[in-house]
C-alpha cells in the first residue's frame, strides 16, 4: 500500500512541475493569440486577458485576403500587390527546394564519409564543421558580389528564389552532413554487404538500403532545412527586388514599420505562417528524438 | 652486387608505396564523387564568400566600393577599395570603431557570459524535464511532449518579437503578470518596469556589469532554447538499457545514485556535442539580442554578432565587419578546439 501511495505522490509531483513548464511555454504563445484577436490592431492591449473584448477574426482575414500595400510593383495599383496566396506559393517554392536540396547533397555527401576511408576525409570533415562556426551575417556582401556575377537567363542568380534556395541549402548543409553521417554510422554494414553480394551496386545500397533505413535522419534534414527556407528573411530582403518573388517571412518582417506596428495584423500573420511549422514538427515528431545524432561524432 | 640488389630493393619498396598512394587515390574517387555535388554548392556559396570576405577584412570596403567586379578588369582600378592591412582588426581590437558605446573586451566577456548562462539553463532544464518526462508511467507524457516542442517550432523571429511585445513598459504582458500577482498575493513589484532602460544591475559585486535587460533576454532565450537539448536528452535516455537501473536497485542503489553513476554518465557522450552546437549556436544568437534588447542600455547587452550587423546596417563599413566576422570565427575556433580536446581525455576516462 504504501508503495501504491508513493507512485500517486510521485504522478502528483510530477503533474505539477510539468504543468508549471506548460504554462510558461504557453504563455508568450497565447499572448500573440490574444493579440490577434484584438480588433483595435494596438501594440499594448490595455489588460491581460486571453480573449479580448470584441475579439474578431477581422485580422486574419486582412492577412489571408487583402492585396498587401506595402509589397507591389507599382505602389499606385492595388491589382499587382502581393497577396497572400502568392506570397505562400513563394514560400513553399523556397522551403521546398532548400529542403530537397539540402536531403540529396547532404545525405550524398554523409554516405561518403560514413562508408568509406580516403584521401582527406578527415580534412573534408573538419572543413563541415568548422563552417558552422563561421557567422553568416558578415557574408552577405561577398555572396550578393558572387550571386549577381551569375546570370540565369538575363537577370543574376541573386533575385531569383532559386538563388535564394542555393544559399538556404548550402548555409544548412554542415549540420546535414554532421547529423546524417553520425546515423547512417549506427546502420550496420553487414546490411550492405549482402546487398553488395546480391549484386546490387553501390550506389543502389546507399538508394535501396542506407536511406531508407534513415528515415529518422533524413526526416530531422527535411524539418530542420524546410524551417530555415521558410523562417528567413535578411538574405531575402537583401537580395529579391520583384515584389513578386516575396515569401511570407519578408511580408511578416515588412509589416514591423519603423514607427508603428499593426499588431494584430503581424500577430495574425506570425500564427499562420507557424502553422505549417508546428505541424510539421508533430508528422515527424517521432523521429525528432532518435534522429538526431549529432552524439555520433566518433571518427 | 649487393649495392645493385639493395637499391633495387629500395626502388621496388619507392614502386610499392607509389602504387599503394595510387591504390588510395583510385579509391577515392568514388566517396568524392558522392561529395562533389555539396562540396560545389559549399565552395560556391560559403567557401568563396569567405575567401572573399578575408580580403574585405584586409580592405576598406564602403559602398561605393559594393560596384567592384571581380570579373570586370574595368572596374577594379575605379571601385577597388584601398588596402589596409590589419588596421581593420586593430580598429576592433582598440576600441576605435565609430560606433556608439564600443568596447571590444567588454563585448567579448558579455558575450561569452551570454553564451555560457544561456547553455547552462538550457542543459540543466532540457535534462531535468526530459528526465521527467521519461519517467514510468507519466500521464500525459505525449500531450507534454507535444506542446514543449513549440517554442523550437516558432519562428525565431517571431518569437523574439513577441517576447520584446511583453517586455513593452506600460501594457507589456510581464508587467501586466506582476500587476496581476501584486493583486491577488498582496505583493509589491513595480509593474512599469522600463526593462531595456534601467541601468542599476540587479545583482551587483562580480555581476554587476549585467544589466536588467540581460535577465530579460536571457529568459527569452532560456525559453526558446531548451526544447532542442530536451530532444536530444530524451533520444539518450531512452538509449540507456533497462537493466542497467534494475540491477542498480536490487545492489540498493537509490534513486538519486543511479541518477549520477548511470544516467548523467550515459547521457554525456550525446550531450557533449549537442553542449558544443548549442554553444555556437548561442554565441552569435542574433534574433533575440536583436530584436528584444538591441543591445540597449547603452550598448550593454551588445554582443558581437549584433555589433557587427551594425557596422554594416548602420555605418556601412562592409571591411570592418567582415574583420569582425572573421574575429568572431577565430573565437569560436578556439573554443571548439579546447572543447575537444577536453571532452576527448575524459572520453579515455569511460573507456
Amino acid at each position: 500500500m504504501p508503495k501504491q501511495w508513493k507512485a500517486i505522490l510521485k504522478q502528483l509531483a510530477l503533474q505539477l512541475f510539468l504543468l508549471t513548464v506548460t504554462l510558461v511555454v504557453l504563455f508568450p504563445i497565447l499572448w500573440i493569440f490574444s493579440l490577434a484577436l484584438d480588433p483595435r490592431n494596438i501594440d499594448k492591449p490595455l489588460s491581460l486577458t486571453l480573449i479580448p473584448p470584441g475579439a474578431s477574426l477581422a485580422a486574419f482575414r486582412r492577412v489571408l485576403l487583402e492585396p498587401w500595400k506595402l509589397l507591389c510593383k507599382n505602389p499606385n495599383d492595388p491589382a499587382t500587390c502581393m497577396t497572400f496566396p502568392l506570397l505562400l506559393k513563394n514560400s513553399l517554392l523556397v522551403a521546398m527546394g532548400t529542403s530537397l536540396l539540402a536531403v540529396a547533397l547532404g545525405s550524398s555527401a554523409a554516405y561518403a564519409f560514413s562508408r568509406f576511408q580516403f584521401i582527406g576525409r578527415q580534412a573534408g570533415m573538419l572543413g563541415f564543421i568548422v563552417l558552422i562556426m563561421l557567422p553568416t551575417t558578415g557574408l552577405l556582401a561577398p555572396l550578393y558580389v558572387l550571386l549577381s556575377q551569375i546570370k540565369l537567363g538575363n537577370e543574376p542568380l541573386r533575385a531569383t528564389l532559386f538563388g535564394l534556395v542555393i544559399a538556404y541549402s548550402s548555409g544548412f548543409l554542415p549540420f546535414a552532413v554532421w547529423n546524417l553521417k553520425g546515423y547512417f554510422d549506427t546502420v550496420p554494414k553487414e546490411l550492405e554487404e549482402a546487398a553488395l553480394i546480391d549484386g546490387a551496386t553501390i550506389f543502389q545500397t546507399f538508394l535501396r538500403v542506407i536511406l531508407p533505413l534513415s528515415v529518422p535522419a533524413l526526416a530531422v534534414t527535411v524539418l530542420n532545412s524546410f524551417m530555415a527556407g521558410w523562417t528567413e528573411f535578411i538574405l531575402a530582403w537583401t537580395f529579391l527586388e520583384n515584389p513578386s518573388r516575396f515569401t511570407l517571412a519578408m511580408a511578416l518582417r515588412s509589416m514591423q514599420g519603423q514607427f508603428a506596428t499593426p499588431w494584430s495584423d503581424f500577430a495574425a500573420m506570425s500564427i499562420v505562417m507557424s502553422i505549417p511549422i508546428v505541424l510539421l514538427f508533430f508528422a515527424l515528431q517521432r523521429y525528432l528524438v532518435s534522429g538526431l545524432t549529432i552524439g555520433g561524432v566518433k571518427g | 652486387m649487393a649495392a645493385i640488389e639493395m637499391s633495387k630493393d629500395i626502388r621496388g619498396r619507392r614502386q610499392d608505396k607509389w602504387n599503394e598512394f595510387w591504390q588510395r587515390l583510385k579509391a577515392s574517387r568514388t566517396p568524392w564523387l558522392y561529395i562533389a555535388p555539396a562540396g560545389f554548392a559549399m565552395l560556391l556559396v560559403t567557401l568563396f564568400p569567405y575567401i572573399f570576405q578575408i580580403w574585405m577584412a584586409l580592405t576598406d570596403y564602403r559602398v561605393k566600393n559594393l560596384r567592384f567586379n571581380l570579373l570586370d578588369s574595368a572596374s577594379w582600378a575605379k571601385y577597388a577599395p584601398p588596402f589596409v592591412g590589419l588596421q581593420n582588426f586593430v580598429k576592433i581590437l582598440t576600441n576605435r570603431l565609430a560606433i556608439e558605446n564600443y568596447d571590444f573586451w567588454r563585448l567579448l566577456l558579455f558575450n561569452v557570459t551570454w553564451t555560457v548562462s544561456n547553455v547552462f539553463f538550457h542543459v540543466v532544464l532540457g535534462v531535468i524535464i526530459a528526465l521527467a518526462l521519461n519517467s514510468k508511467g507519466l500521464i500525459g507524457r505525449r500531450i507534454y511532449r507535444a506542446l514543449f516542442v513549440l517554442p523550437w517550432a516558432m519562428p525565431g523571429y517571431v518569437a523574439a518579437l513577441t517576447w520584446r511585445n511583453m517586455y513593452d513598459d506600460r501594457f507589456g504582458a510581464i508587467n501586466q503578470l506582476l500587476g496581476i500577482v501584486n493583486h491577488y498575493l498582496g505583493t509589491s513589484f513595480p509593474t512599469n518596469t522600463r526593462w531595456f532602460v534601467v541601468t542599476q544591475p540587479p545583482i551587483g559585486g562580480p555581476l554587476g556589469f549585467l544589466p536588467l535587460a540581460f535577465y530579460c533576454v536571457l529568459l527569452a532565450n532560456v525559453w526558446l532554447g531548451w526544447p532542442f537539448m530536451s530532444v536530444v536528452a530524451t533520444g539518450a535516455l531512452q538509449a540507456i538499457p533497462k537493466e542497467l537501473y534494475e540491477a542498480a536497485s536490487i545492489d540498493g542503489a537509490s534513486g538519486w545514485q543511479q541518477l549520477w553513476k548511470i544516467t548523467i554518465p550515459l547521457i554525456r557522450p550525446a550531450m557533449v556535442p549537442a553542449i558544443m552546437l548549442g554553444t555556437i549556436w548561442t554565441f552569435n544568437q542574433f534574433n533575440v539580442i536583436f530584436f528584444i534588447s538591441q543591445g540597449n542600455p547603452f550598448g550593454r547587452t551588445e554582443i558581437l554578432i549584433t555589433q557587427s550587423y551594425k557596422l554594416v546596417s548602420e555605418q556601412r563599413l562592409y571591411g570592418a565587419a567582415a574583420a569582425f566576422a572573421i574575429v568572431v570565427f577565430a573565437i569560436l575556433l578556439l573554443f571548439t578546439l579546447i572543447n575537444n580536446r577536453i571532452t576527448r581525455a575524459t572520453e579515455a576516462y569511460y573507456a
